[in-house]
């Protein structure tokens, strides 16, 4: 009889590319639904913009690039960027915005370096650092949360569509009206008032640590981040080095000068944080690869966002964190190739 | 009884794989018969093949002598049964994934007669240990593990470092293989028989034998034996069941928390690793005069009817072997040699079966593992890798066939388990891909060595050319001084000779 020749080890491995984005999106749905329910549908709007772009970016380029456009878009990468990115986006962004983040995520930071497994840059994060500091204005939009001050102008749905697709107000309606101040504009912008701490976190948007809504949203995105960890779609290391990172310095501070520095409640769930910790910085593509590497590569972020926050001209230092420590990824896989069994301590 | 389990050493990563071994635990072993045909392959071993000593149409008996070692890692092939050699001629074999090898092929007479075997003539104790080293060589003996390293070289290799322990390889890890399993129930006393004379052929004191803990009734047999046999420098070891314990290096460093060097051996930690069935065979060819000429193997998985352990001839084909099976299953169309996770991938069953041969997996067609995708660094490989190493990394670095780097990442201490494959969620063939680059590697490390050759050659005979012609231009200088020395009678007397030659 004959056979088919094939290569060891013949098992088939339980796991795929897909499936695990998809994983990564189903965890994202409860902090997405808390999005909603705090600041209103711009998120969906924001996101549908982003999902067209990105996934219409992706096809193209693999076109330009004469390759099958199924390749990529069948994992899913795409559609992760553009949930991450509508994450970040404030719920009411002009889809301009959206587009021009979308597309320099996937045109420029994914596929000019070679598309998927390629890309030294997170490309969500590079996508919204280039409209953040292209669309200043636009990226503090951010409305105020439901459960937030009282005289804030809710907007329907419609109006929001409206704005997403036109980037314009209802009549007799301003930017002040719809927009807030978050929570980490309001910390800096106090503090740079020369008021105290205590103060500032007495605004009735403060809330408990970090600004009412925005602390819920954290809550539903850890507990995603706890799914992931649950279903060995990322490891521990990142996430608890980027926490650690961020907040043993927020802790050490805070106790050394409580009146002019926020506390590690506050850094925890202030802005991007905790989504951060799990779902940005656990790209493994531009992540470090060994997981010592990714202790010091989590770390980097952690101290790099607290430095950022404290001393830095943006409010939130999330994005910038990590495409920084993206680029310390060569060196930092070199130095911390972990001991190969059999070898002795110092020959590496 | 129940062994305690030394957990000393820890592995790094493995896999708790689906064992899949009772459908062929649950039988006793079967004696295979005697097939009408047995091809027997002349490198069996690790190292250069035997050289025949038998001519065609000669008869031979069961046992007899029909191929010598030949050099210093050879290992002498014996007559499985009574008949007539037919042929000496190219075979596909196992460990050429079916490519021809040569082979002698003896139309079997079906009485089985034996030949004369010697048995040892005063008790095997008082056996000098570089007389049962000898001895066992001439047996034929070789690892039964899968790897086929001669046993006896292993012994007189390691005779001459300082050891501490001596370890029986019961482990067996990979799924679906139970030979191992099946020998430590039902003939537990020859191992530990075997592992008696293998301490006596080593001069040590000490002797480990390790057996994985989903193994309850080897323990368990192995546990009397040892008890029966009061030898208290035998110790009865047990495992976590994780793939791959049962790797040599691995092993060691399980039971004696010591790592293996790099390009080492294990006696370079005081450590010589036997696999139980070499144990056993060692015991039947000392005091039973039997070389080896049979093993058992499993014959399994969902391609055959009856999956079950066979004590089988060597060099009876697959196809006999399933046959003897109950054959077949229609969805039979995957043949390997060895286990799941390492052995070989066979194009026909005309293959025999040889001393490696620990397992005949037959397999359905496997669930499409869908495209290939490009590596997306999630690290899922470096956690399962019991070296250590960085594959997602060696990937990269194969991919761009850079060498130096593969080196630094330590591809040559890649110990091809295969682990790395099945957690890949980019489904790509790692190990296939990690085999390839190490055969690159010493492909270029030839190809220097050739030019580095040339290069000497070259030079060499630039030299001695260069040597000729100052020579050369010495023996002028010479000359001319001699003539201007003698004077210008000298001279006409040169030119006059040379006319003569000229003339002539």
């Amino acid at each position: 009889m004959e056979f088919t020749r094939r290569e060891a080890p013949y098992g088939t491995p339980a796991r795929s590319v897909p499936n695990m984005m998809l994983e990564v999106l189903a965890a994202l749905v409860p902090a997405a639904a808390a999005h909603v329910w705090f600041f209103g549908p711009g998120f969906v709007f924001n996101l549908l913009v982003a999902i067209l772009f990105c996934v219409g970016a992706e096809a193209a380029t693999m076109r330009l690039r004469g390759r099958n456009p199924e390749e990529a878009l069948s994992d899913f990468t795409a559609v992760v960027t553009a949930a991450l990115l509508a994450f970040c986006l404030p719920s009411l962004t002009p889809w301009w915005v959206t587009a021009t983040a979308s597309l320099f995520a996937i045109v420029v930071a994914k596929h000019l370096f070679g598309g998927v497994g390629f890309n030294i840059f997170n490309p969500a994060m590079a996508g919204y650092v280039v409209v953040l500091v292209a669309f200043p204005i636009q990226m503090n939009l951010w409305v105020a949360p439901r459960m937030g001050d009282i005289d804030y102008e809710y907007l329907g749905v419609f109006e929001t569509l409206a704005f997403t697709l036109t980037g314009a107000l209802p009549e007799s309606t301003t930017y002040d009206q719809v927009s807030r101040a978050t929570p980490l504009d309001l910390m800096q912008s106090g503090l740079n008032q020369m008021r105290m701490v205590t103060e500032i976190r007495a605004l009735p948007v403060m809330g408990d640590y970090a600004g009412k809504g925005w602390e819920w949203i954290g809550n539903f995105v850890a507990l995603g981040g706890l799914w992931l960890l649950f279903r060995k779609i990322i490891r521990w290391h990142i996430p608890v080095a980027v926490l650690a990172g961020l907040l043993i310095p927020a802790t050490v501070s805070y106790l050394l000068s409580p009146g002019t520095l926020p506390g590690p409640g506050f850094h925890l769930f202030a802005g991007a944080s905790i989504l951060c910790a799990f779902f940005i910085a656990t790209d493994p593509v531009s992540a470090a690869t060994s997981t010592t590497g990714r202790l010091v590569y989590g770390a980097g972020i952690g101290v790099s966002i607290y430095a950022i926050r404290t001393w830095g001209s943006y409010a939130d230092g999330v994005a910038f964190a990590v495409l920084l420590m993206n680029l310390a990824v060569p060196a930092i896989d070199r130095l911390t190739r972990p001991r190969i069994v059999g070898h002795g301590r110092g020959d590496r | 009884m129940t062994a305690p389990t030394y957990d000393l050493g820890k592995l790094h990563g493995g896999l708790r794989l689906e064992a899949n071994k009772t459908k062929s635990t649950s039988a006793p072993i079967y004696e295979a018969p005697v097939p009408a045909q047995l091809v027997l392959p002349l490198a069996q071993h690790a190292g250069e093949p035997a050289d025949p000593v038998v001519g065609i149409g000669e008869q031979v008996l069961k046992g007899q002598l029909i191929a010598a070692a030949y050099g210093a890692m050879g290992v002498p092939v014996h007559a499985s049964s009574s008949g007539t050699v037919v042929a000496i001629e190219p075979w596909p074999v196992s460990s050429r994934y079916g490519e021809n090898a040569p082979c002698i092929v003896i139309n079997c007479d079906g009485e089985d007669r034996p030949a004369d075997t010697e048995k040892p003539a005063g008790p095997v104790s008082r056996m000098p240990p570089a007389l049962l080293r000898q001895r066992i060589l001439e047996g034929g003996i070789a690892g039964l593990g899968g790897a086929v390293f001669p046993t006896a070289q292993k012994l007189i290799q390691a005779s001459g470092c300082e050891l501490d322990y001596l370890i029986l390889n019961g482990v067996e890890c990979e799924p679906y293989i139970s030979c191992d399993d099946m020998l430590m129930r039902e003939r537990a006393d020859a191992i530990v028989g075997g592992g008696q004379i293998l301490m006596q052929a080593l001069g040590i004191e000490s002797c480990h034998v390790v057996v994985e803990s989903d193994k309850p009734e080897a323990l368990h047999a192995l546990g009397d034996a040892i008890a029966a046999a009061e030898d208290t420098r035998l110790i009865l070891k047990q495992v976590p069941t994780i793939y791959p314990s049962g790797g040599e290096d691995q092993l060691v460093q399980l039971v004696t928390n010591r790592e293996v060097p790099s390009g080492g051996l294990p006696t370079d930690v005081a450590c010589v690793v036997q696999n139980v069935g070499t144990a056993a065979a060692v015991y039947d060819w000392i005091l039973e005069g039997e070389p080896l000429i049979s093993r058992i193997t499993t014959v399994t998985g969902d391609g055959v009817r009856s999956p079950q352990n066979l004590r089988a001839r060597i060099g009876t084909t697959i196809a006999d072997l399933v046959a003897f099976a109950g054959g077949y299953t229609d969805r039979a169309t995957q043949l390997i040699v060895g286990g799941p996770m390492t052995g070989k991938s066979m194009t026909t069953d005309r293959v025999p079966l040889v001393k490696a041969s620990n397992c005949i997996l037959v397999l359905s067609e496997p669930p499409s593992t869908g495209v290939t995708r490009t590596c997306i660094r999630c690290g899922e490989c470096a956690e399962v890798c019991p070296v250590l190493l960085l594959p997602q990394q060696l990937h990269w670095y194969a991919c761009a066939d850079d060498e130096d780097e593969l080196r630094r990442h330590g591809l040559t201490d890649c110990i091809e388990c295969g682990c790395c494959d099945l957690v890949c969620p980019s489904h790509i063939a790692l190990t296939a891909r990690f085999r390839q680059a190490k055969a690159r590697i010493r492909e270029l490390a030839d190809e220097k060595a050739r030019a580095e050759r040339a290069r000497r050659r070259f030079e060499a005979r630039e030299e001695r050319i260069e040597n000729e012609r100052r020579e050369r231009e010495r023996q002028l200088e010479a000359q001319k001084s001699h003539a201007k020395r003698a004077g210008p009678e000298a001279i006409a007397e040169i030119l006059r000779r040379k006319r003569r030659e000229e003339k002539d």
